[in-house]
This record gives structure tokens, sequence and C-alpha cells, in this order.
């Protein structure tokens, strides 16, 4: 979901409007907002309301009955150091992601820009990796990095590193930093090469005839003017490593070793649908939607900034 | 480019060359070991250059393979992963244009607060919500079912913007003409909109598909039944092995088939595909 929040980069005022002339009927367009209404009622706002309910709850062994406990699940989860780590790791996880995918993207974007006619050429060698299931990019990096047939381990024991993600946790979270930046790069590559090619010519000439060379128009023009792609891609990232990495996660390491892979959506996973937690499950759960209000939040409070300038 | 650094060119070139190396050596080793027998995979590091099984290993996967892991065949898996990307395009594409049309074409009470439900979606995505939306489908006999596997997934938020967006653009005047010639609001929909929308519906198209194919997390919750496995659920399936060693060579057969048709997709429809993603206001 996060990939296509890019066409609401608008403020929600305005995407209150309706034309100046409209049709007149009563019915007809509840009829036509039924299906979406419906489904969104049903299957978002319902369960999400749920979430928040059993939150609050306890339920007895045989889910006879259920009791009102308060904050109690909250207190738990953050009295919990597992739940405190798999907080931190998460955060380590986005960040290290995010940035490696952009900082990638954007050297590929702007070495892209300065070519004139093979930039297409480059630009469709690049894009492919964002269609490959995160499941797939997953098991292809984790075939790469496998202990005994992965190239990957054969080349970094000859400069003395033996790689083994299947006991050593930091280097699983390598792993799947990799694969999942991997998967990213091409995302950032085609926004960043978007905003690149809409800097205004005459800024780089004049920067140009002034002396200044390149790579010191790239910091002092280039990158400042890409700032609100930069911010974009960022919200965009963070949110895409938060909620769009559980394949590779549940094809790879399955969390592990010893935890050291399980990020937040994946221990929601793991304690309520495998674990059977519900209460604590739904705790986890709303945590998460408010991480994903505020993401959604700080992205269109920026654009109505944006807007003003 | 503003001025000739012949250098700095060539640099670039190199520096572009070499980062598609990198990116495109997962999938080159995949292809690469998916043409070997399991026995020289296991025996060191996977070989540089193609060997000799290709055939075999392909002809395997999709006849047989996968049956010894408990999976139905790999075809059958491609057939829905299929019909689920189809599917979801379809329904979201549908229902998207149909509320985008109510929400910029009539004035009607409790507009807003419709306006409001379906931006909530974008806040709500089924990994902060797995056990509630999993309860709802099961309550309501869909685990199991085409239905349980894709309506829940197709309500959206970002294509009744982009199509609320589109229809901002269209002129009033072929509203007003339209009403002047008689024209009911499903006939200027069908006859004016729908014509106008095809670039957005082919570029959501393209972005959706991929969307549908590559979902993991929902067929997970919602099917235990073998006959509704797609093929990413079936990537799983292959590499968690209890005993004995995963038949690598099969796995990388099967990535490479099941991120063919998105990868050619992308390659081919680029212009749609991009416009898709980096459509914004306009």
């Amino acid at each position: 979901m996060p990939v296509l929040l890019s066409f609401v980069r608008q403020t929600p005022g305005r995407l209150m409007e309706t034309k100046k002339t409209t049709f007149d009927s009563r019915l007809l367009p509840y009829l036509l907002l039924a299906p979406q209404l419906f489904i969104t009622l049903v299957f978002f706002i319902w369960p999400a309301a749920q979430a928040v309910k059993s939150s609050f709850e306890r339920e007895d062994p045989f889910g006879l009955s259920t009791a009102f406990v308060g904050l109690l699940h909250y207190q738990r989860l953050f009295e919990d150091p597992n739940y405190i780590d798999a907080l931190l790791r998460t955060a380590v996880f986005a960040v290290s992601v995010t940035a490696l995918s952009m900082v990638l993207g954007l050297a590929f974007a702007a070495a892209v820009d300065r070519l004139v006619r093979t930039g297409r050429v480059y630009t469709t060698l690049l894009v492919w990796p964002y269609a490959v299931a995160p499941v797939v990019a997953g098991v292809l990096w984790w075939f790469l990095f496998n202990s005994t047939t992965g190239l990957m381990p054969f080349f970094l024991e000859k400069v003395g590193i033996h790689w083994d993600h299947d006991l050593n946790g930091t280097q699983a979270m390598i792993l799947i930093i990799i694969a999942a930046a991997w998967k990213q790069v091409s995302y950032n590559f085609l926004f960043f090469l978007a905003g690149l090619q809409s800097v205004p010519q005459s800024l780089m000439e004049a920067a140009a005839i002034d002396g200044s060379g390149p790579v010191k128009r790239f910091f002092t023009i280039s990158l400042p003017l890409l700032s609100p792609t930069t911010f974009f891609l960022f919200i965009i990232n963070v949110n895409y490593t938060m909620f769009d990495t559980f394949p590779i996660v549940d094809a790879t390491t399955v969390g592990g070793p010893a935890q050291a892979t399980t990020t937040l959506v994946y221990k929601v996973y793991q304690d309520g649908y495998l674990g059977l937690n519900l209460g604590s499950s739904s705790a986890q759960s709303v945590l998460l939607m408010m991480i994903v209000m505020v993401l959604t939040f700080v992205q269109f409070r920026y654009v109505e900034r944006r807007v003003q300038y | 480019m503003v001025e000739n650094r012949p250098f700095l060119t060539f640099l670039t070139h190199a520096f572009l060359i070499l980062g598609f190396a990198v990116v495109a050596l997962p999938v080159y080793v995949a292809i690469i070991a998916s043409t070997h027998d399991i026995a020289t995979l296991m025996s060191g590091p996977v070989p540089l250059l193609p060997g000799s099984h290709l055939i075999e290993n392909y002809s395997m996967i999709l006849t047989s393979a996968s049956a010894a892991n408990g999976l139905p065949n790999y075809s059958h898996m491609a057939l829905n992963s299929l019909i689920m990307a189809v599917a979801i395009t379809v329904g979201k594409i549908s229902i998207s244009i149909l509320s985008a049309f109510a929400i910029v074409y009539f004035r009607f009470p409790f507009r807003q607060l419709a306006f409001w439900i379906i931006f909530v979606t974008l806040m709500l995505p089924v990994e902060v919500r797995i056990m509630p939306t999993y309860k709802i489908v099961a309550d309501l006999g869909m685990l199991n079912s085409w239905a349980g596997l894709t309506i829940p997934l197709i309500a959206s938020a970002t294509a009744t913007f982009l199509f609320r967006q589109f229809f901002m653009t269209v002129p009033d005047e072929m509203l007003e003409a339209a009403r002047v010639d008689g024209a009911g609001p499903m006939k200027f929909f069908r006859d004016i909109l729908l014509p106008l929308s095809r670039t957005n519906i082919g570029a959501l198209c393209v972005i959706l598909f991929i969307y549908g194919w590559v979902q993991y997390l929902w067929p997970l919750l919602v099917t235990t039944d073998p006959g509704y496995y797609t093929l990413m659920m079936g990537m799983k399936r292959m590499v968690t092995v209890q005993d004995g060693v995963i038949q690598w060579q099969l796995v990388m057969a099967g990535s490479v088939l099941a991120m063919l048709p998105p990868i050619l997709i992308v390659i081919f429809m680029q212009r749609l595909f991009i416009r898709g993603l980096t459509e914004t206001e306009k």
C-alpha cells in the first residue's frame, strides 16, 4: 500500500472540492460509493475498531468471557524487553533501508540525468527490481548469502569474515536490510530522476558560467531543490520498510536467529496469528496504527507547507 | 548536459554499468543456479556459468516437483496468482472510479464523511490489523475462497484520489454540454469520462497488477487449502523443508518464473508504469 501513497501528494482540503456544476440525484451518489464504503467499513474500520477494543480486554483461556483490563496490555508491552528490542530493531532496520536505498537511488538518478541519449536505456536497466515480489527478493539474497551454496560467504571468507546468518543475528539483519533496500532503489531512483529533470536548465547554465563544476552544482543547486522529493521519499521508505517487508523476513530468517530480525509487524503476526495472544497482539496493532497515522499526518502536513511557499 | 566533460561522462557510464551489475547480480545468480543440479550447487559456491540442467529443472518445476512439498502444480499456482492479480486490478479500478465520480460530480449529505472513510484506508494497511481482519473474514465464511482472497484488498483510497484528481481537470463544459443534450449522469460517465480516463486506467493497471501479483501476507492468512496457493506462497513452502536439503535449483527456477511476468510488464510498459508510479497533482 505505501507505494501507492504517492498519488495523494495534495492537501486534504483540496481533495474535498467538487465540480462547480454537478448532477442532481439523491440516490445515485450513494449507490456509486456503496461498494467502496462497504468494503472499507467491513474489512478496514470494523477490524481496526475490534483491535482497539480487544487491546483493552482479556479473554479467559476458554474464550467464554472477556474482562476489561484497561491499559494492562500496553503497560506489559513497554515493560517487555522483547518488545522494546523489536521497536529499536525496527527503527534501525527502517533507517538503514531508507538511507541505503535513497543514497543509491539518488546516485543512479544523478548519473542518468547527466546522460542525454543513453539515459533511457539505463532507466530500463534499473527500474525492474520494483516488480520483484518482496518474498522473491528475500529468497534471492538469502541464496546469495547461503553458507554452503552462496557466492558472498565464499568471497567474504577470503577477506577473513565468516558469514552465517543462521547463527549471527547482526548478519541476518544485514541480509534483510540488503534485500529490502535492493527492491526499493528503483522506486527512489525514478522519483529522484523526475525531480532532477525538473531542475531549471537555466540555473545550471548560470552556475556553470560562474565556474562551478558538475559536483559543486549537484550539491549547491540540485540537492537543495530536491528537498521536497527527499522528504516525501523518506516517509514513503520508512513506511515501506516497516510494513511491506514482512515477506522478506517470513521467507528467509523467520524473525531469527534469536529474534534478531523480528520487526514490529512480524511480532504482531507471531504473537497474534501464531501465538494466539489476542490482547497483546491487538495492543501492538494499535501502536502500529498510531505510527502509520503519524507518518500519514506528517506527509500531508508537509505537502500543505509546500503549497504555501 | 551543460558542458562537455568526456572523463566525467566516462565515469558516469562506468558507475551505471557497475550499478546495474550489482543490481542484477542476484537475478543472474538465480538464473545460473536454475541450470545446475543440486549436487553441483551443494558442493560449493554457485558456479558463474550456466550448467546443462536447464530444461530438466524447468520441466520438473512445471510438471511435478512442487507436489513433493504438498504443493499444487506450479502452473496451477501461477494461474492462481494471475486470477488474484487480475481480480484485484479490476476490482480496485472499478470501485475507485465509481467513488471518484460520486465525490466529484455530486453534492449530497454525508459527502465529507464518505470521503474521510475512504481516506482512512490509507492508515490501515493489512499488516497492522492482522488478527481482527482474519477473524471477520473467517466469520463471514470467506476463508479459502476467491472472494476472501481479493475483496478485502480492493478498497483503495489512492486509486480513488487519482481518478478524483483527473476528473477535476476535465473541463466543466463537457458536463454542461452533456446536460444540454439531455445525457444523464451514467451516460456522461460511460460515454465521456470513461474514454477520457483510458491512460489513467492503463497506468493504474500496471501498478495494481504488480501489487496483486506480489501479495503475500493476505493469502498466507486466509488460505490453508493448497488449491488456492499462489506463487508467492509456493516460494515460502519450497524453502521451508523440515528435513533434507532445499532443492535450490528448483527454488531458483521457481523464482525466475515468479518474477518474470511483472518484470516484463515493467520493461515493456515502462511509460505507463512510470506514469502510474509518479503521477501526482497536476
